[in-house]
């Protein structure tokens, strides 16, 4: 794993089910994810882009291969130590997932105050910023049922990238939203990529924002069968 | 007030911003919890309601021993007990004074209502052994026919109570005899009668010519100062050849007599019950609001439990719906459960009412069960996957 490599996943393998159910989801990954960068994931449905999505964001225990993500290796891993690395992720939901009862503004927080020992008045300060980068800095105080589905997913945007995250795994954010908004998510993630560092894993179905993309893998039935862009694995 | 929890716990107050959020269903769940209370605290209420009614009669006197038959599980409950018990106790060298007692119920025929007397026979020519604010006027009792009425007797006109002096008796039929009521004292209505009455042992055995003067229903005692009544007690009972007595510190037997009510007796069970009923309809109440909140939110769980937050965390938000259930359902249920005990106690006479015990009991009694809901609830949120998210 080299220093600015995020993610290193090499020989894994998947299966979902048990006994004569159980079916294989992922064959043989091999995958890079270089620091700053911009990747996206397609493929129809059921290729195992979200399986994959999963198994790097330590939502799924690795069965098989291995997993590095930001020097830890995945396979083996304790629930309490995925619990702690999830911590320096960002994850974009397609339904944007905000808690109803909070405003913009506090389920940007849930995004600070995950990390123990927070301030408020800090996670207070870096919500404000957040939604100010979202351009949402006049909607703190509203309740998500008071946004529109692109001001929410907006909120959720923010709410991944208020912590500084050192990845950010998207599943399919710009579905719900017009090509503006769309385009303004996705340009968004690449400046934080050029500005902070951050690394993108977005899976999408949308062809509007292919041409941003670094990089774009494609996989079907569970093997990345096509790799287009600047970086090799 | 969410800046106020912010502040206390350190973190966005969660679970007070979740069950705000919906008034409505709040208010309905605050109801609830304050139902609960209530029952709770009108049971309770009835508990020491039936406590405070079965020590009453012992406040009327002064031992340090009493001698009772062995089935004599309550003040007014129970066989006999031979005279000649009395003598013997009093050779023992601690022992300087014995009386017996007598007890029976005198209903007073009112014409249309009947006033139903807890009724003391007892030595007037020794008030060593009644507690003062009884004994005034005890000496009245050596004339015949004459009684000390519970000037809170249920059924006892206040007025009519209140004209009663040595110059102005109050004089009634019982028994077939003509009583003259002399002088009051403080009783007041229990569960076996509607009030007590005080009379010399000679006028209890008129108004029972069945009983005899040589067997009293309990036999008092008092010691010299300082003499230890357990010691004594071990030694009456070596010295009294009866072992079938029941031969106990008159604390003692007071107690006794609470655990017999609230144990044995269908009053006592049926209270105990009802406030079991009140905890468990509580505990369910909470443990439904809780679990329908948990169950509506478990995408949002899922969500924070993507962004790395624990299970310490999600306990957290449910105990603290859990406390803010019992605490803002707890200010109404103390208030209604107040409200309907002094009601109670005005209708029946009982000594029924709030008190700071009972308040804190179950104040801290609703936080712990509404704890516990929450922690059986928070058994849901294992449905919260965050890999389902996607």
């Amino acid at each position: 794993m080299t220093e600015d490599s995020i993610v290193e996943v090499r020989g894994l393998n998947h299966w979902f089910g048990t006994g004569d159910a159980r079916k294989q989801a992922m064959f043989d990954i091999d995958l890079t994810l270089e620091r700053g960068s911009f990747t996206v994931l397609m493929g129809p449905s059921g290729s195992g882009k979200t399986t994959l999505l999963t198994l790097v964001g330590c939502l799924r225990a690795v069965q098989e291969g291995s997993v590095r993500l930001l020097g830890h290796e995945l396979h083996g891993a304790g629930a309490a130590e995925l619990t702690s690395l999830r911590q320096r992720l960002g994850f974009i939901f397609q339904a944007h997932n905000l808690h109803e009862s909070l405003t913009a503004s506090q389920n940007v927080i849930m995004g600070v105050q995950v990390r123990p020992g927070v301030p408020d008045a800090l996670a207070e300060a870096a919500a404000a910023r957040a939604l100010d980068l979202v351009g949402l800095s006049d909607r703190m105080d509203y309740l998500p049922a008071n946004l529109s589905g692109g001001q929410k997913q907006r909120v959720a945007v923010a709410r991944a990238l208020v912590g500084n995250p050192a990845l950010v795994l998207a599943d399919e954010p710009t579905a719900a939203l017009d090509k503006d908004s769309a385009a303004e998510v996705v340009d968004l993630l690449k400046r934080m990529g050029a500005t902070r560092g951050t690394t993108t894993l977005l899976v999408t179905h949308d062809n509007r924002i292919l041409d941003r993309a670094d990089r774009i893998l494609t996989l079907e039935d569970g093997r990345i069968v096509k790799r287009e862009g600047a970086q090799g694995r | 007030m969410t800046r106020l929890l912010q502040r206390l716990m350190g973190r966005l107050p969660i679970g007070w911003l979740q069950l705000t959020h919906k008034r409505g269903r709040f208010a309905a769940a605050l109801a609830g919890v304050a139902f609960a209370n209530v029952l709770v605290f009108v049971q309770l209420g009835l508990m020491n309601s039936l406590a405070a009614a079965t020590l009453k009669p012992y406040e009327f006197f002064q031992a340090d021993i009493m001698i009772s038959a062995s089935d004599a599980n309550a003040l007014a409950e129970g066989g006999n007990v031979a005279r000649q018990w009395l003598l013997q106790a009093l050779a023992d060298p601690d022992v300087v004074e014995g009386m017996g007692l007598f007890v029976g119920n005198v209903p007073w025929d009112r014409g249309g209502n009947s006033i139903s007397f807890t009724t003391f026979g007892i030595d007037p020519s020794q008030p060593g052994f009644v507690a003062q604010g009884v004994s005034d006027g005890l000496h009245l009792l050596e004339v015949q026919d004459a009684v000390i009425l519970d000037r809170l007797a249920r059924g006892l006109p206040v007025e009519e109570a209140a004209g009663i002096r040595p110059q102005t008796p109050l004089r009634f039929e019982a028994q077939d005899r003509t009583l003259s009521a002399m002088g009051t004292f403080v009783g007041g209505g229990g569960f076996g009668g509607d009030g007590f009455m005080l009379t010399s042992d000679q006028t209890f055995l008129s108004l029972f010519p069945s009983r005899s003067s040589a067997a009293p229903d309990h036999i008092l005692l008092r010691l010299r100062p300082g003499a230890e009544v357990a010691a004594t007690v071990t030694r009456l009972r070596a010295l009294i050849s009866d072992q079938s007595l029941r031969i106990r510190s008159y604390e003692d037997a007071a107690l006794e007599d609470l655990t017999y009510q609230q144990t044995q007796r269908p009053t006592g069970v049926i209270f105990g019950f009802g406030v079991l009923i009140g905890v468990l309809v509580g505990l369910v109440i909470v443990y439904q609001v809780l679990s329908a909140d948990v169950a509506d939110h478990l995408r949002e769980y899922a969500t924070f439990k993507a962004m790395g937050y624990g299970p310490r965390f999600f306990l957290g938000i449910v105990l603290e719906e859990a406390l803010v259930l019992g605490l803002f359902g707890f200010v109404p249920g103390v208030l209604i459960g107040a409200g309907i005990l002094a009601l109670m106690g005005a209708v029946t006479t009982l000594p029924l009412g709030m008190t700071p015990d009972m308040a804190v009991t179950v104040f801290v009694g609703t936080v712990v069960f509404s704890a516990l809901s929450g922690v059986i609830a928070t058994r849901r949120l294992a449905a919260a996957d965050p890999a389902d998210l996607f």
